[in-house]
């Protein structure tokens, strides 16, 4: 639960006197994000090529917040030349925990000063956190109610404590990452260096993908100027747009079990989501047209689940495609279904009381 | 009085008993676009798979209380996620001594281990490979519970071949597998185990799957047979099948409500049906108790076989002899239902807190003599003194269930007869000498318990009738013995859902595969009627 993201870069942007110029780089646009509020976004490269996601936070006294899968000090700083901008990498000096679930506002509210109520899908509010100083952002990797907590390293004992000891009446239970990664393929999430391969890290053209490529194309405003990547994004869309697009697949699980059982067993799947990409080809099974980069049995929804990168028009949403799977080391095909993203999106994920809404914002 | 439906136009269907399992059918009717109607009886949606307040704060799952087999294909079909289903794992099952720690088996296969070793390190090493071979065998069984039985006498060429095909499949379970399911038929649940376990403290609560909702001891013959049942839902993909519902299981049918409402169905609550109208013999609509008639192409019933034919259709639309057989169906009750309300945490004596090991299901079944002998007093027309309880604390793992700190403790209760000595009438006089023998017999395991009660909800086998409409009280539509089941099950010959009566279909769980929720048997129903053509 600690350190939600492998590798988190929590790296805090200080802005100083001027609000005229966007934070550079960065399609999310920070400085139009009004304080209180998270935005998630794609940085990319000149190229147009995503380099990583994350989410920016306004938490309102002039600095921004800005989390990453990787370390961007470096990249951040680099582009900051000619803006009135101090950067500071404070992944060291910010300890992080996620407390997701249907219940995580029931379980958190007795333990923080403040209305958890005030605080809407992508707020952040500062807060008491049993007593200490933090953060609170109703963000998380998961498809469901959730909150991050944000504290001091020297604080994350005494609040996972704290934490710990408000849910044990409910049941709940400290998760990894490796339940982390069924729930954030349950919320349709891409995962970078799985979904996608960072520019930076690509050693070969062909691995890079951008924002579009990677299902993140929502996240940039192309009609927005002043980013890196922009002018080439502009250009590609000119050209046509992506070949690429990253989809939702839903795996026929009768056909799995028929499959199975023509090897005399009955159908298995690992307990975990599987990060190990493979082959999708279209519904004739004949033409390989993508790659299934993660996949995973959703124990909420009873569905066999898969993101998938698959070229144009292949991912029209309800087209039948096969993806393989290989019982017994033998490769087979199954029929798999192109189906709308999130897989599980509950209504209280983004659900806020509207009487507490009003009461918050006195507050 | 009404003839028809709402806009003048006669419903394709409609479907007495609002279930889950009659909601299901409405359901896939409704989604092939049928217009359905479902009346119910009482005034909310469920049958036995019901959550209602009893007690300020608290919910009960009244009568069902855990998900066995609800089939992932009904699930996934009727997009009940969407509608407000969700599922938490039970993972434990702990079987507690009065005087000593008990057996525990917990999802972590090598916490089982050491459990088990305590009482026989032989054991230990058999119980795993006693789960492959029983998950090896399942794969045998599970495809009869998610299609229509099959008929071993029909001359149909399609019928035959799927027959071979299940017969060459047990070919190839290979001479042990085939000699193994010959002996899980037989034999009784008690004496199937001994031959794979010494520890009767593993034994006991192991048996118990075999004797839910029959009349039937541990040591009774074809009680093993209903153990493979138990292992169908661990193969389920990687989903664990039995469950608890958050909201209890009637969450479980306002969700199928919700879908089937979706898809264009409709509800009615506090519209009992008193009789199946009959014309030129052919069911043609329903009568309700207040009078009004519905007429319906097909009329659907999700009630249990004897009441449905005895009370609704009448013997005189029916052929003696399916009449003879319906009389000889078996739904003799054995079980009751206690629902208790905790004012705190009761401590198991020899294992306290309220920690993973009672987060699951806890079974009072410290030895095979003592379920043994609890079927000894029901034999003769009595409740068990020392009953074997299967306990579920719902809030501990659904906060909603109680006020925070307090608990629910759903308690099934077995065997309370449905024809006890002085006549089942009688039953009344005797529930609440019923409810203390249960309570009396957790005290010993959960010294504070009797303080600790704030309500006590007790249901016999007679309440369940008066109340749910299960004749003689039995929580399955009739029993889950071997000669009730697949082809056989409600009568030989009628076991797809068809009746003698034109226009009348089964979709309870009276029907095949049975109780317990599934819904496929109101799946498979309503699959079966669109195929056909019959609606």
């Amino acid at each position: 639960m600690d350190d939600p993201f492998e590798n988190l870069g929590a790296q805090l942007v200080k802005e100083a006197a001027s609000k005229t110029n966007e934070v550079a780089g960065d399609g999310t646009y920070a400085t139009r994000l009004p304080p209180g509020r998270v935005v998630y976004g794609t940085m990319c490269n000149a190229d147009g090529h995503a380099l990583d996601d994350g989410t920016v936070a306004n938490l309102g006294d002039g600095r921004y917040r800005v989390t990453s899968s990787e370390p961007w000090l470096g990249w951040y700083s680099k582009h900051a030349r000619g803006f009135d901008v101090s950067i500071e990498d404070e992944t060291d000096r910010v300890a992080a925990l996620s407390l997701q679930g249907p219940l995580a506002r029931t379980i958190l509210q007795p333990m923080v000063e403040e209305d958890l109520d005030s605080v809407r899908f992508f707020g952040v509010r500062t807060c008491t956190l049993a007593g200490k100083p933090g953060w609170i952002s109703r963000t998380g990797y998961t498809g469901d109610l959730g909150y991050e907590l944000w504290m001091d390293p020297d604080d994350a004992c005494h609040v996972w404590d704290a934490v710990l000891a408000a849910g044990e009446d409910y049941g709940m239970q400290p998760a990894g990452l490796d339940a982390m990664d069924v729930t954030r393929i349950e919320a349709g999430f891409v995962l970078q260096g799985v979904d996608y391969v960072s520019a930076k890290s690509c050693i070969t053209e062909s691995l890079k993908s951008t924002p579009e490529d990677a299902g993140l194309g929502w996240t940039v405003k192309l009609d927005r100027p002043g980013w890196i990547g922009r002018d080439a994004l502009l250009r590609e869309r000119d050209r046509g747009g992506s070949t690429w697009q990253l989809v939702g697949l839903e795996l026929d699980w009768a056909e799995l079990e028929q499959l199975y059982d023509r090897y005399k067993l009955p159908p298995h799947l690992a307990p975990a989501a599987c990060r190990i990409a493979v082959p999708v080809y279209d519904s004739s099974g004949s033409k390989q047209v993508g790659q299934a980069t993660s996949s995973t049995w959703s124990p909420i929804l009873k569905r066999y689940l898969a993101v998938a990168q698959v070229h144009r028009p292949y991912g029209d949403l309800g087209n039948t495609l096969k993806i393989e799977h290989t019982p017994e080391f033998e490769r087979c095909q199954i029929t798999a279904t192109v189906v709308d993203k999130p897989f599980y999106n509950p209504p209280q994920k983004t659900f806020t009381p509207k009487k507490a809404q009003k009461k918050g914002a006195a507050a | 009085m009404s003839t028809l439906g709402t806009n003048s136009q006669p419903y394709d269907a409609v479907i007495i008993g609002a279930g889950h399992n009659g909601l299901t059918c409405a359901a896939y009717l409704a989604r092939a676009g049928r217009k359905v109607l479902v009346l119910e009886r009482r005034p909310r949606v469920g049958g036995a798979a019901v959550s209602e307040s009893h007690y300020p704060g608290f919910t009960y799952s009244v009568c069902s209380y855990v998900v066995s087999l609800l089939r992932p294909w009904i699930i996934r079909d009727l997009d009940l996620v969407k509608h407000g289903l969700q599922i938490v794992p039970l993972e434990c099952s702990y079987t507690p001594q009065p005087d000593g720690p008990g057996l525990c088996r917990w999802p972590d296969p090598d916490k089982t281990r050491q459990e088990i070793a305590r009482l026989s390190p032989r054991d230990a090493d058999t119980y795993p490979e006693f789960g492959r071979t029983l998950g090896r065998l399942s794969r045998f069984v599970k495809p009869f519970i998610d299609s229509p039985a099959p008929d071993p006498l029909s001359l149909n060429p399609k019928e035959l071949w799927g027959l071979l095909g299940m017969g060459r499949q047990f070919r190839e379970l290979g001479d042990d597998l085939a000699a193994l399911q010959f002996k899980l038929t037989t034999m009784s649940g008690v004496d199937f185990l001994r031959e794979w376990f010494e520890s009767d403290q593993l034994i006991a609560p192991m048996s118990c799957s075999g004797i839910i909702g029959t009349f039937l001891g541990v040591k009774s013959p074809g009680t093993a047979y209903v153990l493979l049942h138990h292992y169908m839902g661990e193969i389920d993909g990687s989903s664990r099948a039995w469950g608890f519902a958050v909201g209890g299981t009637g969450a479980i049918s306002e969700a199928i409500a919700s879908s089937a409402r979706s898809f264009g169905a409709e509800v009615r609550c506090e519209a009992g049906v008193a009789k199946v109208r009959v014309a030129g013999g052919k069911a043609t609509g329903v009568v309700l108790e207040n009078g009004d008639e519905i007429a319906a192409k097909t009329v659907i019933s999700g009630c249990e076989p004897r009441l449905t034919f005895d009370k609704f259709v009448g013997a005189e639309h029916l052929p003696d002899e399916f009449v003879t057989q319906v009389g000889r169906y078996k739904c003799r009750g054995s079980s009751g239902k206690v629902n208790i309300a905790l004012d705190r945490w009761v401590d198991f004596e020899h294992r306290p807190g309220d920690g993973m090991h009672v987060r699951g299901d806890v079974a009072i079944a410290p030895s095979t003599d003592y379920l043994e002998r609890a079927y000894d007093e029901a034999k003769y027309g009595d409740f068990s003194k020392r009953p074997y309880i299967n306990l579920v604390f719902p809030s501990l793992l659904d906060r909603g269930m109680a006020p925070p700190g307090k608990h629910v403790m759903s308690c099934f209760v077995q065997y309370a007869p449905y024809d006890i000595a002085e006549g089942p009438e009688n039953w009344p006089s005797k529930r609440e000498a019923f409810g203390d023998a249960v309570v009396d017999t957790l005290a010993e395991y959960m010294p504070g318990l009797k303080d600790a009660i704030l309500h006590r909800q007790v249901l016999t086998p007679w309440d369940m009738e008066q109340e749910f409409g299960l004749t003689e009280g039995n929580i399955f539509h009739g029993e889950l013995g071997l000669e009730q089941l697949l082809f056989q099950r409600p009568v030989s010959g009628w076991a797809r859902y068809k009746t003698p009566l034109r226009n009348l279909w089964l979709c309870g769980s009276g029907a095949h595969p049975g109780g317990g929720i599934m819904g496929a048997p109101g799946g498979i129903a309503a699959q079966q009627m669109l195929k056909q053509g019959a609606v």
